[in-house]
């Protein structure tokens, strides 16, 4: 499935000041039953944003109503665990169109580019500044420019450079996918399968 | 003279099909592993682009995740679970590729039916759609989890487009003491070097302690690779991985496996390779090993105590007491003669024949405490049959226990193997995350012996009181 184009967009941030936050607590496993990838925004986080009889658990960012926004700040070591796909599907269909922390777990990096959200890695400094701006105004805004590769406080204008690496930003630019380019490729891997 | 070169690095290479610049590597895939839960989205994205699985023989299926562990020949009961269940016999016979189906007498824990069949053999490329993919590592492959978007590039194309990781060696020198374990040492290794201490690196594990583990201790170990944030874990074939591939069913034979051999024991690292990041350990700082958090790096020895929030850097303090308040403990508490209420034995990390065989052997003429709800589950239908032709069965029924059905079970919980909310469960299996084995359960990660320990005590135990 060709991939939503990201290029740029400003918005304020819901925080999730935790570290280590693992894929189960994004999508706990009972909820991975489905066999089409649909409506898993609304198990995002299930068992810290609601109680068992489905009420949602007051002070989770995301049930406060002063935080909204397409992108999420979590602590560092976003990601950790199972490689269940789930978990950017999740945060995706939920409306997150960016994660922010100091430390992403390889295979959910891998696994958000694949689906057009982008993972932006700031040091734990600047992790700080922006749970900061947040605690300041909770609607505070942050511009996301894949073209330059910044991430901007707007408040302050602190300008934070991140890196991406190149063949992804051009798939997260332009919409493609990699089955499409490793399907260009058929020749090169039957010739490599041959040898 | 060419450079000398990783284990990792021969066996990337070897798969390169093509390098982008500055960009992934396509690499080709020599084994492909599928289960019901992350493959049913990549067989729907193939017919929407109306293709077909380009190799099947190069990937087995067979349901795990979320199959119940009691009464298989019956109909699943939970609807959801039956579903994919369903689907993966459908997409399979729709792409021939070979199932082992419930019931099947192959059919098991995806990383247990690999090795077990002969299907993971040294040097190959291996991926999954699991993280604990990195087991197959044990053998000297480049294996690790991918996302379901993976999925359907290898089912279509045989290739995945990867970012090469930097490389890692970790070594562990020495002997290991009586009673510690392959588990004891994947949970001393993360407790020191942290959950995401290899993250962006594969690692090679080397020394004398780790040539001297068995083929399932070695898979123990690679398989908790994943839970140090690493890609994988892999380690040099010799003749214990030959002893044990020898005669599998999907393994070469005769003169093709001399052949093979002769290919495999050449398949290590070079003397002067350079790695990005080693460490070294000794075997007999390795106590048997307990977590106590939510993460697998919250452990410590049996014996030791929870460590004091003010010992951990200040940024870590939230986390961290978060983390203690959820599992109902304290700082500073001592682990040892903590009650508990189940004892897990089984999954991707515990659930092979010799896991069984230590608990037995352990409990062997022992009564499993009153307080205590068992569940052992073997890794496989091979497993299973052969717990019970080696007597291991009987050995856990005078005990009081019983052995169920072959699947992921409780540690993951997918199907109705939860753990109740606030009970606290003595783990074999490899993630003690919040709400992992059920909503609201306390999972402390531990040996198949500590487990058998806690099991016959009701409450947390160093397994070599009993040993002497």
């Amino acid at each position: 499935m060709p991939i939503e184009k990201f290029i740029k967009i400003q918005s304020s941030a819901v925080p999730l000041d935790i570290e280590n936050i693992d894929t189960d607590q994004i999508i706990p496993a009972r909820f991975l039953k489905a066999v089409e990838r649909k409506g898993f925004g609304d198990n995002l986080f299930r068992d810290w944003r609601f109680e068992k009889s489905n009420k949602p658990i007051k002070g989770f960012p995301l049930n406060d109503t002063k935080y909204k926004g397409q992108i999420l700040v979590g602590g560092k070591n976003f990601g950790s665990g199972s490689s269940r796909e789930h978990a950017a599907w999740a945060l995706y269909d939920y409306g997150f169109k960016v994660i922010v922390s100091s430390f992403f777990a390889d295979i959910f990096k891998g696994n958000a580019l694949n689906n057009g959200l982008l993972p932006v890695q700031v040091t734990s400094e600047e992790l700080n500044e922006i749970f900061e701006a947040i605690n300041r105004l909770s609607q505070a805004t942050f511009t996301v420019d894949l073209v330059e590769q910044t991430f901007t406080i707007d408040a302050s204008n602190k300008v934070i450079d991140f890196e991406i690496n190149s063949y992804k930003k051009e798939c997260l630019l332009n919409g493609y996918d990699d089955i499409d380019y490793l399907l260009s490729l058929k020749k090169e891997i039957k010739i490599f399968e041959a040898t | 003279m060419s450079q000398p070169t990783t284990l990792f690095d021969k066996i990337w290479d070897n798969h390169t099909v093509k390098v982008i610049e500055n960009g992934p590597t396509v690499l080709y895939i020599d084994r492909h592993y599928i289960h019901e839960v992350t493959s049913p989205v990549a067989f729907l994205g193939l017919e929407k682009r109306g293709l077909n699985v380009v190799n099947p023989q190069k990937t087995t299926a067979t349901p795990d995740h979320n199959i119940p562990t009691q009464n298989q020949h019956l109909s699943i009961q939970d609807a959801l679970s039956r579903n994919q269940v369903l689907m993966l016999m459908k997409n399979c016979k729709n792409h021939n590729i070979p199932l082992y189906g419930l019931n099947h007498k192959w059919q098991g824990i995806v990383h247990v039916i690999g090795p077990e069949l002969g299907l993971t053999q040294p040097g190959m490329t291996i991926v999954c759609g699991d993280s604990h993919t990195s087991t197959h590592g044990a053998f000297g492959c480049v294996a690790f989890g991918i996302g379901t978007s993976e999925v359907e590039m290898v089912l279509a194309t045989q290739c995945i487009m990867q970012l090469k990781p930097k490389k890692m060696r970790i070594k562990i020198d020495g002997v290991l003491s009586k009673g510690v374990t392959a588990k004891d040492i994947a949970l001393y290794i993360i407790s020191q070097i942290s959950t995401s201490g290899g993250t962006g690196h594969f690692i090679e594990y080397a020394g004398s302690a780790i040539e001297g583990l068995t083929m399932e201790g070695r898979m123990t170990l690679c398989n908790m690779s994943i839970e140090s944030g690493a890609r994988g874990g892999l380690i040099a074939p010799d003749q214990t991985t030959f002893d044990y591939l020898m005669k599998r069913e999907f393994c070469p034979q005769n003169q093709k496996w001399l052949d093979a051999i002769a290919k495999w024991a050449m398949l290590k690292t070079d003397e002067d390779a350079i790695f990005d990041k080693e460490y070294l350990f000794h075997a007999r700082d390795i106590e048997p090993m307990i977590t106590f958090g939510t993460n697998p790096g919250m452990g410590t020895g049996v014996t030791g105590h929870i460590p004091l929030t003010a010992s951990l850097a200040e940024g870590e303090r939230i986390t961290y007491e978060k983390s203690l308040q959820y599992m109902g403990f304290n700082e500073g508490d001592k682990l040892q003669g903590k009650s508990i209420d189940y004892v897990f034995v089984g999954s991707c990390t515990n659930g092979r024949i010799e896991d069984l065989r230590e608990f037995s052997h352990f409990i062997k003429g022992k009564k499993k405490a009153e307080n205590i709800n068992a569940w052992i589950v073997p890794g496989s239908k091979q497993v299973e049959a052969q717990a019970q032709e080696e007597g291991l069965l009987a050995i856990l029924e005078a005990a009081g226990f019983e052995l169920r059905q072959p699947g992921c079970s409780a540690c993951l919980a997918m199907n109705d193997d939860k753990i109740p909310a606030g009970k606290y469960a003595v783990s074999t299996s490899n993630r003690n995350f919040e709400g992992r084995q059920g909503p609201g359960a306390r999972t402390l990660l531990a040996s198949p012996l500590v487990a058998a320990a806690c099991a016959i005590s009701g409450k947390i135990t160093d397994p070599r009181e009993y040993l002497n």
